[in-house]
């Protein structure tokens, strides 16, 4: 608490050294304090597992029995060359293509449109906004406990297709299994999407519409040329986001596709980093792994931000 | 567009005044019923299917069929996993995160939003950061140190951890307190409250629906949380319900007469709290500050 009284930045003699410590720490050093919870943390869940990420990614580091001295030596870059030739790891990225090349644009167009569409006075308007937004609020595991019967190989949407339905069947086909987990993720997290593209639309200033009104613009073109521009700013988070969903996939591949999918079909990075540093205890390869991920993400979304926030 | 006001062939004309409905939103509507059909039907097939005593995949089975209907399947996951006390891990899992949460996440956002000081600019790149690089990418280090070198593994404190900051909180919270008016927090201090006082007393009490907001949006984080919990916990009865279901998916179901339906009653079970929370406070579940405050 005596700390806290130092806030007060006082008209005291020694002004000057008032606004030379002002100049330093700022008008509210205190502010510091209030940050340092939240610091320490970022820094112990955080910063530090990312350094120590850094580091193991250069050694043959395996777990060993509690307590065992175990010698695990340094192999520099050996484990980046070794993951980036490994086939399983080429193909989960493959995968992760394949689920962004159908979840990002299917999430922009669809939420967008909802969102559009939701975002107006009508009646029943509460459970429209309802149905969207149960999916996200749902655990993936409780869902996937419908999908499984909803997609098995007897399950209710082959039966309606008939005929038509691939076989094998969706979740067990090396085709469909990254697509349907694309579908799936796609219908869970949209509620989420919505929600941002309709904050993004209450600042679309009604003036505009207006202004195509008298233009004569009918409902496309004020779609088009009112709303989309609009809403840019969100539709930068939006990718953003949607492609680091697609980067972290875990529970839908382990579960819906029963660990990865026929032949590796819809094993993704995060998965496989589980299997190879957490199954199979090669800590060191699945820290590079990691590393490798992370450079990708970030790379992506600094690509995406300049790319969509050019103009 | 010449279509006539929507009187629907029961009701009186009077009925439709309250709301109209224009031509125009028929289209709307349609749209969005057709959506809504896709999005629901899941949730429903999924209580319809938890309740068959013999799994009914066939196109009848979309309806209850009272012969058919059981509790079997409740019980079953119930046995298996001891429900109640998977429930209560969950909750103390997730209580315990949202108390870091809004804590740390107030603190934090406060600090960034009304007050000045070195290294404030540091620690907003770093939330940002934060929110680009979520946990499963350090995985393997959070296991390595949390499990391993603490040995916290199978303790609720080893689960809460890597959640114990929050970005979007930090967000949430930042944003609020910047719309408030400055004039709020200056004439604070100039009457002499210190900085605790003037969050404590001045902003807290303000941000009351940031807090809600934030508490909605980060509830669902770790009550629905798989990868995590389930590289902490090994034991049954530290397991949270979404691990202890994954499991009996993956490792158990198999047994049961009914798997689907044991499985089911397992998701209907785990889905039943966020989707009641949801519904209760389904107005305060906004994102108004989400986007800005990334942008900010």
């Amino acid at each position: 608490m005596t700390l806290v009284r130092g806030a007060k930045s006082g008209s005291t003699i020694e002004g000057g050294l008032d606004v030379e410590k002002e100049r330093w720490l700022g008008r509210q050093p205190i502010g510091l304090l209030f940050i340092l919870p939240y610091v320490i943390f970022l820094i112990g869940i955080f910063v530090y597992p990312l350094v120590v990420q850094f580091v193991i990614s250069f050694y043959d580091f395996f777990f060993a029995a509690p307590g065992a001295d175990v010698d695990r030596p340094w192999v520099g870059l050996q484990n980046y060359a070794d993951v980036l030739q490994d086939p399983t790891f080429q193909r989960s990225l493959f995968n992760v293509f394949v689920f962004m090349i159908i979840n990002v644009p299917a999430t922009v167009f669809l939420s967008l449109v909802l969102a559009y569409a939701l975002n107006t006075k009508i009646r029943g308007l509460w459970f429209f906004r309802g149905a969207y937004y149960a999916p996200y609020v749902t655990a993936s595991v409780a869902i996937v406990t419908v999908w499984l019967f909803m997609f098995g190989v007897t399950g209710i949407v082959n039966t309606v297709l008939g005929p038509l339905a691939p076989d094998p069947s969706w979740l067990i086909n090396s085709y469909w299994a990254m697509p349907m987990i694309a579908i799936f993720v796609t219908w869970k997290q949209l509620g989420f999407f919505i929600l941002l593209y309709l904050a993004a639309l209450q600042n679309v200033p009604n003036e505009v519409y207006e202004a195509a009104d008298v233009d004569g613009a009918g409902a496309v073109r004020k779609f088009r040329s009112v709303t989309v521009p609009g809403v840019r700013p969100a539709t930068t988070l939006v990718i953003i986001l949607a492609t680091i969903t697609g980067m972290n996939l875990f529970t839908e591949p382990y579960l819906l596709t029963n660990g990865g999918g026929p032949n590796g079909a819809s094993v993704t990075p995060v998965f496989y980093m589980y299997q190879k540093g957490v199954e199979q205890g090669q800590a060191g390869y699945a820290a590079a792994i990691g590393m490798i991920l992370l450079a990708i993400t970030l790379l992506i979304a600094l690509v995406q931000r300049r790319l969509l926030e050019r103009d | 567009m010449s279509t006539p006001l929507p009187i629907s062939s029961e009701g009186t004309p009077a009925q439709d005044l309250e709301v109209e409905t224009p031509p125009r939103n028929r289209f709307r509507v349609f749209v969005l019923a057709l959506g809504a059909v896709l999005f629901i039907f899941p949730f429903y097939y999924m209580v319809i299917g938890s309740f068959q005593a013999v799994a009914d995949k066939s196109l009848s089975g979309i309806l209850p069929h009272p012969g058919n209907m059981t509790v079997t399947n409740y019980q079953e996951i119930n046995d298996a996993i001891d429900a109640p006390r998977a429930l209560l891990n969950s909750s103390i899992f997730t209580i315990g995160v949202l108390l870091f949460t809004v804590l740390f996440g107030l603190l934090a956002g406060y600090a960034l939003a009304v007050m000045h000081f070195r290294g404030r600019a540091t620690v907003l790149s770093f939330v940002l950061l934060v929110l680009v690089i979520p946990f499963q990418l350090l995985q393997i280090p959070l296991y390595i140190l949390i499990v391993r070198s603490y040995g916290l593994g199978d303790t609720y404190i080893g689960m809460i951890l890597p959640f114990a900051i929050n970005s979007t909180a930090v967000f949430i919270f930042r944003q609020y307190f910047l719309q408030l008016p400055r004039e709020l927090f200056e004439a604070a201090r100039i009457d002499g409250a210190s900085e605790l006082t003037t969050m404590l007393r001045v902003a807290i009490p303000l941000a009351r629906p940031a807090i809600l907001n934030a508490v909605l949006l980060t509830f669902i984080g770790p009550w629905n949380e798989f990868l995590w919990p389930f590289l902490v916990t090994k034991q049954q009865d530290m397991q949270p319900f979404a691990v202890a279901l994954a499991n009996y998916m993956n490792n158990v179901a198999g047994r049961a007469t009914n798997p689907d339906g044991a499985n089911m009653a397992g998701g209907v079970l785990l889905a039943i709290p966020p989707v009641v929370l949801f519904l209760i406070f389904q107005k305060h579940f906004t994102s108004a500050n989400i986007g800005s405050g990334v942008k900010g």
